[in-house]
């Protein structure tokens, strides 16, 4: 069997091969799995990716999902189209009551229609969530990418900076970093997001990247001379997506969530803005007498959620050769 | 890998063992009686337990159960009774002569004696000890050389204190000062015992004071254990064996404690749980007015804030808020829509005047919108209420506040609620007059006195006067009023000058705040005082 | 390997500066905490210029860090505005907080690994959409929300549990606040093991293993988890400092005089030796727990090798 070839610098100079685990290294020694490869000559030309895109087009779960997230990108842009209501009209006195006709999720507690208020929070909600899980999944994928990949004095210096920024309280940084924005647009918060929120990806990638990297294809494409980049992109990327795929679309909700975290420490979106993060945060003290308030927009943002982590699942299903 | 699994499996024993256990937990309930020990909510005080550096109510619950002071409130009336002092006389409202009662000790057997006060007013006063208390004792003589504003002390003690023999003292005030006596009931003007300048820190570890209660254990951040003094020499002694005060960091975890039977007595019900308390706790629930008002302050450092037809838009704003609405909903009654400036724990009295405020504080949506408009609009073109997000729930409020006002003036927008992240930081943009719209205001009062609920808030650059609101009738309504002997006349004067603050609106009264508690079947004769603190000596265990 | 240990303890060092310098700054960015004392009321400015003084915040920022590192050496981290020792806050906050995220980690590893090798095995089966479900219930609905609910039904209506936590806050009563604080860390946990065992589960090392006829659990466990692992551990690294020094919302729920509730607490008032003595811990203990990630890495995956 190859002996795996250390490139990493942390791992280059070592002389004898530690112990292995022989049950593993039979495994990889027998089918040598060079999942990357295309097996027929013919499909030479055509990337991974676009294999992946073909895939994907046919994947019933992929549709629907795609179906649900533009359902909520027309609401985003259009909350009109599905309601008459007006997010910020008050009445007290119907505070925290049920359903009734025309108002079919009840009111909130301050006596807004909780209809409304969903429809119109998708804007917030949804920009949030999205942009700010993009955000974290490219820089952090990114950094934790090259950390895993060249190894030594990238990963020594990448990973110390994380640790540093894993170590700043969200309450502190957003007290710090926020209280001096004083708009009401969703983009300060969506960057305070990025800024602490890519430690945990670069991790998750990072070791990701580490493992696929021992594996047999990624050594052979490097002896065939292939540059680092084209060895990332072609070959380590797609067989190390999966895992930040998995966090990034899980972190898209808790980012909904964070949202409403920072408007409660007075630091995130002001009023007038309408929010589901928000509005479950004002209702989770009355779950006891009103589960209603906080269950709609807490069902919307699990919509979401479940949109994107059927996306997440079907792109993963794609990139991966052995479910083909 | 084997022993991985091994430890697995064996993670796997340990919780189920572990939630075995936890099956078995319980409560336990204290003997009945007068040995009975009450459990107490309790929140971390802020500050060192010094009665001159214990500004807020937690710490001040302590201090109300291990000391006892000249004067005290009735816990019923408000009103200020003599307890150590025997007599206090004066012919000038400036000197003043002061006797305490023989035959009080402090729990280590110490005696109480006029030295005992002197020394601890004098630690008050000193710059050096950072006492937060300390602008108490700003009326003594002899307070500018203690406490300058600047630079160090140049006097160790008050010029204006003198012990005249074991048990009588004098007081000479640096201006007249009619209701003095009547201040002394704040835990700040507590005897101390020699202990505590002798060994500051194991005092403080475990303080010791002249009350009916003794400390018996203090684990800070978590548990005090305060036990009946069987020797207290005075007449309030407490009704039951001890109070155990614990550490609750959410009001919420209090109540369901309280509902699962684990806690006695919670004297703050969280405003969510309101609905539920008749179902819970039936008639085990207070609900006592307490003497704090909640206002809006407006900054009229602003020129914006600060011109004629101003005064129309916070005439206009007040009209625009719904109060009975807002206490009602919000609040589930543990507010009451304010009509005066001051509390009804007052009683009529002490200078409390229902409806004084008259139209300003009614709603009237038409009006609001007139008066509003008629005064030029608001500066800005929209409002943008200050409170900070980190203490209390402000934010309800504040937007219901604000619903009802843009509701009166039909513009979503004209009101928005602008918070800042921290008290400090909401302090700090006080102080430094850079609040551009109205702010929330509290006051919680030190002492039951109409003086403390005007002059410190709207007199000239006082010391809480946070909108920076200056008028030189009411201030010479209260210069008059506070030289003034005969109390009733002191306090009509004082009415004149707040009907001053309210033809000018000086700041919006919102609500008078409520005292809430519920406690368990275990105690009865539960009481709050007027500052909204249990009346522990008087509870009763079953 | 042992020189690869020490060099990464050697980069403590750095970090412990940056991170204490960046945390430092920030709570002096955030303003002057002494006027946050004196409660509804303006300090009177003599006793705020003496407070000033006494917590040293007269003097240039530069001065004040190093004076606070200078007694950081000594062991003395400085007191709360309460007059509290931190070191007094941090000896009664750490262990409370260490055994919560020890029930935590242990739910992650325990219910979190089990659920995700069956849903990866069992994908698209009941099963699978059953935890997708709950997944999506975790996520949406706040811990807060869950916590209290929890609390009022096991506390309060079925008397199973006590709805807060005593101040020696043992294992037992630790267990429903844990798997509150671990209930997203789950959705993660759970998750990432079932992308890697669906993924795995045909890698040809898997076929190879079940084609020499090895027992079911056998290859669960020996091959297939242990190769899908790394993940999961990378996640659980950097979720055991988010654990600890996050827990806010579950220690307020169940009154756990915690670090999150100790650390929130100063950032709030602003206390800096409050707050860069509690974050610097966790930076260490952050640091602690990547370097037994990475260790880790070379134990699941023996091609990873470490100098």
């Amino acid at each position: 069997m190859p002996e795996p070839q250390p490139y990493d610098p942390a791992i280059a100079g070592t002389g004898a091969g530690g112990a292995m685990d022989l049950a593993i290294s039979e495994g990889s020694s027998l089918d040598g799995g060079p999942g990357g490869l295309p097996k027929d000559p013919s499909e030479k030309a055509r990337s991974l990716w676009s294999d992946a895109l073909r895939d994907l087009r046919r994947n019933p779960v992929f549709i629907i999902s795609g179906l649900i997230i533009l359902f909520l990108l027309i609401i985003s842009l259009w909350p009109s189209l599905i309601t008459s209501g007006n997010p910020l009209k008050a009445d007290l006195s119907k505070a925290q009551q049920g359903s009734s006709p025309g108002h079919p999720f009840g009111y909130d507690p301050q006596g807004r229609d909780v209809y409304t208020r969903v429809v119109y929070g998708t804007r917030t909600s949804v920009t949030v969530g999205v942009c700010a899980t993009l955000g974290v999944a490219i820089v952090g994928s990114f950094l934790g990418a090259l950390a895993g990949f060249f190894g030594g004095w990238w990963d020594s210096i990448l990973s110390r900076i994380s640790d540093i920024f894993f170590g700043i309280p969200v309450v502190l940084g957003g007290l710090v970093f926020l209280s001096v924005v004083t708009g009401s647009t969703v983009w300060p918060v969506i960057g305070f997001m990025i800024l602490l929120g890519w430690p945990q990806i670069a991790r998750i990638a990072r070791g990701s990247v580490i493992t696929v990297k021992q594996n047999d294809f990624v050594q052979a494409a490097r002896a065939l001379g292939a540059s680092n980049s084209r060895m990332m992109l072609r070959h380590v990327a797609p067989n190390a997506v999966a895992p930040v795929i998995v966090v990034a679309t899980i972190a898209l909700g808790t980012y909904i969530s964070l949202e409403a975290t920072l408007s409660y420490l007075g630091v995130g979106l002001k009023e007038p803005a309408v929010s589901w993060g928000i509005d479950i945060s004002a209702a989770s003290n009355y779950m006891r007498n009103a589960p209603h308030m906080v269950l709609y927009p807490a069902g919307a943002l699990a919509l979401t959620v479940l949109a994107f982590i059927m996306l997440g699942d079907a792109v993963r299903d794609a990139l991966d050769p052995k479910l083909r | 890998m084997r022993g991985a699994t091994h430890a697995k499996w064996t993670a796997c024993a340990v919780v189920v063992a572990l939630a075995a256990t936890a099956c078995g937990g319980g409560g336990d309930s204290g003997s009945g009686g007068s040995d009975g020990v009450v459990s107490s909510s309790w929140g971390d005080p802020q500050n060192p337990l010094e009665p001159a550096n214990t500004n807020e109510v937690q710490g001040g619950k302590v201090l109300d159960m291990v000391f006892r002071g000249l004067k005290r409130y009735d816990p019923k009336t408000g009103e200020a009774k003599d307890m150590l002092a025997e007599k206090i006389e004066t012919t000038d409202s400036t000197n003043f002569t002061i006797t305490v009662k023989p035959g009080w000790t402090f729990s280590n057997g110490e005696k109480v004696t006029a030295k005992s006060f002197v020394d601890a007013w004098n630690y008050g006063a000193l710059l050096k000890n950072s006492q937060k208390n300390a602008y108490f004792f700003e009326y003594i003589d002899g307070y500018d050389k203690v406490h300058p504003v600047s630079g160090t002390a140049s006097e160790p003690s008050l010029s204006g204190l003198k012990v005249t023999g074991d048990l009588t003292f004098t007081v000479k005030l640096n201006q007249k000062f009619s209701t003095f006596p009547d201040t002394l009931g704040y835990a700040a003007y507590a005897p101390l015992p020699k202990a505590f300048f002798d060994d500051h820190a194991a005092w403080l570890a475990k303080p010791i004071g002249n009350g009916p209660y003794t400390i018996d254990s203090y684990t800070k951040g978590s548990k005090m254990s305060l036990r009946k003094w069987a020797d207290y020499p005075g007449d309030d002694k407490a009704q039951n064996g001890g109070v155990d005060l614990k550490v609750y960091t959410d009001n919420n975890t209090a109540y369901t404690d309280l509902i699962a039977g684990n806690l006695d007595l919670v004297d703050d019900v969280p405003a969510s749980q309101l609905k539920n308390v008749k179902s819970d706790l039936g008639d085990r629930y207070l609900n006592t007015p307490a003497g704090i008002i909640q206002t809006l302050a407006f900054p009229f450092y602003d020129s914006d804030w600060n011109t004629a037809g101003a005064v129309k838009v916070r005439k206009g704003l007040s009209m625009a808020i719904n109060r009975e609405q807002i206490t009602d909903t919000i609040f589930q009654k543990t507010r009451t829509p304010a009509t005066d400036w001051t509390s009804p724990v007052l009683g009529a009295d002490g200078g409390f005047k229902e409806g004084l405020c008259g139209d300003g504080c009614t709603y009237n949506a038409a009006e609001a919108k007139k008066l509003i408009t008629e005064g030029g609009g608001i500066p800005g073109g929209q409002l943008k209420i200050g409170y900070n997000a980190d203490t209390g729930s402000h934010k309800e409020w504040v937007d219901a506040v604000c619903n009802s006002i843009n509701n009166a003036l039909g513009n979503d927008k004209a009101c928005v609620g602008d918070p800042t992240g921290t008290f400090a930081d909401f302090r700090n943009k006080i102080g430094q007059n850079k609040m551009t719209g109205p702010f929330r205001a509290g006051w919680q009062m030190d002492y039951p006195l109409i003086q403390n609920f005007l002059q410190p808030l709207y007199y000239t650059n006082a010391s809480s006067n946070d909108g920076k609101w200056s008028n030189a009738e009411f201030d010479k309504l209260v210069d008059q009023a506070n030289a003034e002997t005969d109390k009733a006349k002191a306090v009509s004067l004082f009415q004149q000058a707040e009907g001053v603050l309210r033809d000018q609106m000086g700041a919006i009264p919102l609500w008078y705040q409520n005292g809430s508690a519920g406690y368990s079947t275990k105690v009865s004769n539960v009481t709050l005082n007027p500052f909204s603190v249990p009346v522990y000596n008087e509870i009763k265990v079953n | 390997m042992g020189r690869y240990v020490i060099r990464r303890l050697l980069q403590m060092i750095p970090v412990f500066f940056g991170a204490t310098l960046l945390i430092f700054l920030m709570v002096n960015v955030m303003g002057d905490p002494i006027a946050g004392l004196c409660g509804d009321k303006a300090c009177d400015p003599a006793t705020a210029a003496q407070l000033s003084k006494e917590y040293g915040l007269d003097k240039p920022v530069w001065q004040q860090y190093l004076t606070y590192m200078g007694n950081v050496f000594t062991g003395d981290f400085g007191t709360a505005f309460n007059g509290q020792k931190v070191t007094e806050l941090m000896a009664s906050a750490f262990p409370v907080t260490i055994r919560l995220t020890i029930v935590a980690i242990v739910f992650e590893v325990v219910i979190g690994i089990s659920l995700g090798v069956v849903t990866g095995l069992r994908r698209g089966r009941p099963i699978d959409t059953l935890v997708l479900i709950l997944t999506l219930v975790v996520i949406a609905i706040p811990t807060f929300v869950t916590g209290l609910m929890l609390q009022l039904v096991l506390g309060v209506q079925w008397k199973i549990i006590s709805p807060s936590v005593s101040s020696e806050a043992p294992f037992n009563e630790l267990i429903i606040p844990g798997l509150v604080l671990a209930s997203v860390s789950l959705a993660y946990v759970t998750r990432l093991t079932r992308t890697s065992i669906a993924e795995n589960a045909r890698a040809d090392y898997v076929r190879t293993a079940v084609a020499k006829g090895l027992p079911r659990f056998r290859i669960i466990t020996r091959h297939l988890l242990r190769n899908s692992l790394i993940p999961v551990v990378t996640f659980i690294g950097t979720d055991i400092g988010a654990l600890m020094g996050g827990a806010i919302v579950t220690e307020r729920i169940f009154n756990i005089h915690g670090v999150g509730f100790q650390l929130y607490q100063g950032i709030l008032r602003q206390s800096t030796q409050t707050v860069v003595g509690f974050v610097t811990i966790l930076v260490l203990v952050f640091l602690l727990a990547n370097l037994i990630v990475d260790l880790l890495y070379a134990v699941l995956d023996p091609r990873i090798r470490y100098a």
